[in-house]
């Protein structure tokens, strides 16, 4: 291994990494905002609502994100919506993940027993109220280990986006290799990237379960 | 005495099957109602109904006056003057004893959160339990919970309480930890209706005894008659399953 290779190539992994970690986490946000609505929608029953958020889920965690993003970036335009790479990225990762998290969250307030509610509005809650301090917090509680687990996945899926010649991670390193033929320096590289993006994610998230455990309903 | 809640001729039915038929039920401010009966006789149900967990069918349930089964709307802020006090606690997981306590009187009745949790923090010294109120709900045992539960409901100054056999979830030990806190309420002129199996409590605290089965008031009266000299043979009945001769 050439150190001096490594150094060489820095500047451009680091580049690709805050890339990759910006488009990431675009993504996670609106996944969980998308599965937020979603699982709303299905756990409640919102007439129509419910249905089309039923097809969304199974639609997207049916399909991969590279065929997903082909679909956004290549096949969008030509009915005339037009997006730039990093745009479609991100939807791609946030309508796939949304499709995921919506799940998890709706685990999450499945498991909640009807007492539960009962009880808020036997203190004179109002639903949204109810929702807002007791249901929509417990439900979060309980689906942590599915939303950290889910965020590991994507953070993990973002590797794909090379093939919308985004200029992420893996894009540099298939770029770099295919230029120099410096192979092992680059996926080494790429590796420590991704090691350095996803572990504190780890860590962070085995903290939470830690502390959500607590608010959960366990005797 | 003032009549506070008036139950007259309700009706509750699931589908086709009927839980109770024309009941009704006058409970004047201050009195202490205790419900006994059979598993299953819809003694839990009717105090659903009470504030509105359960709809009913037929008749008319007001208290203070106004309708609780006709006012869908303004449910929400009649309920603020029910306290209910559920078998299974039903504390929330995710906030501590102090915050379970205080949420209701912050974000339904918009007190001072300071104000609110300086009455959180004596209604717990009252059931001892102060040392818990940074606690998690699971890091309490059922008797613990349960009083905190209570307390709950008590800060929202309700006009009545409704306890829902509060302690059929509890270990034995912990059954009277809870009675005695129920008791002393009991004691201090609250207008409470209690559903429970416990009979010698139920008989302590009672001002008037009520008995259902089949879905409807088979017998009442005051607990000393009630439990001594019951009229109904049904009665009878009941209270001997809580008997143990060996004559049988």
């Amino acid at each position: 291994m050439d150190f001096a290779v490594i150094q060489e190539y820095m500047p451009l992994y680091i580049e690709a990494f805050i890339l990759t970690v910006k488009i990431g986490w675009i993504g996670i946000a609106l996944s969980l905002v998308i599965g937020v609505a979603a699982a709303f929608v299905m756990h409640f029953k919102v007439p129509v609502l419910s249905r089309i958020a039923k097809i969304y889920v199974e639609l997207f965690r049916n399909t991969p994100l590279l065929v997903q993003l082909f679909f956004i970036y290549f096949a969008l335009p030509k009915i005339g919506i037009q997006m730039s790479a990093e745009t479609c990225g991100a939807l791609g990762l946030g309508l796939l993940g949304g499709s995921y998290m919506a799940e998890g969250f709706r685990s999450g307030m499945e498991a909640i027993p009807a007492s539960q509610s009962e009880s808020a509005l036997a203190l004179g809650m109002v639903k949204r109220q109810m929702f807002t301090s007791v249901i929509f917090p417990e439900a979060l509680s309980l689906s942590v280990p599915a939303i950290v687990a889910n965020v590991i996945f994507l953070l993990k899926e973002t590797s794909v986006f090379s093939a919308i010649s985004l200029m992420d991670l893996m894009f540099t390193a298939k770029d770099l290799i295919g230029l120099y033929y410096n192979t092992t320096e680059a996926l080494f590289m790429l590796v420590m990237f991704y090691i350095v993006m996803l572990l504190p994610v780890s860590l962070i998230g085995s903290y939470l379960e830690k502390k959500a455990r607590l608010a959960t309903f366990g005797e | 005495m003032d009549e506070i809640l008036q139950v007259k001729g309700i009706t509750k039915r699931f589908d086709d099957i009927v839980v109770f038929e024309n009941l009704n039920l006058t409970v004047k401010k201050g009195e202490v109602v205790v419900i006994v009966g059979p598993s299953g006789c819809g003694k839990s149900t009717f105090l659903r109904c009470l504030n509105a967990l359960e709809d009913i069918q037929e008749g008319e349930i007001t208290l203070d006056g106004e309708s609780i089964n006709r006012n869908k709307k303004d449910i929400s802020r009649i309920r603020e003057k029910i306290g209910m006090v559920f078998q299974s606690y039903d504390l929330f997981p995710h906030l501590t004893i102090l915050q379970n306590i205080t949420l209701a009187p912050v974000k339904v009745k918009k007190r001072p959160k300071a104000e609110a949790e300086k009455e959180a923090l004596e209604l717990l010294e009252r059931v001892g339990l102060l040392s818990k109120k940074d606690n998690y709900p699971r890091q309490l045992s059922g008797g613990q919970k349960q009083r905190v539960a209570i307390v709950r409901a008590l800060i929202m100054h309700p006009e009545i309480l409704l306890f829902d056999e509060v302690t059929a979830a509890l270990d034995p030990e912990m059954v009277k930890e809870v009675l005695d806190v129920v008791l002393s309420l009991a004691k201090e002129g609250r207008t409470m209706i209690i559903v429970t199996h416990e009979m010698q409590f139920a008989r302590a605290a009672a001002d008037r005894m009520i008995f259902i089965d089949g879905g409807r008031i088979v017998e009442e009266g005051k607990p000393k008659d009630f439990f001594e000299n019951p009229k109904t043979e049904r009665l009878q009945k009941f209270l001997q399953t809580f008997t143990y001769d060996d004559e049988k």
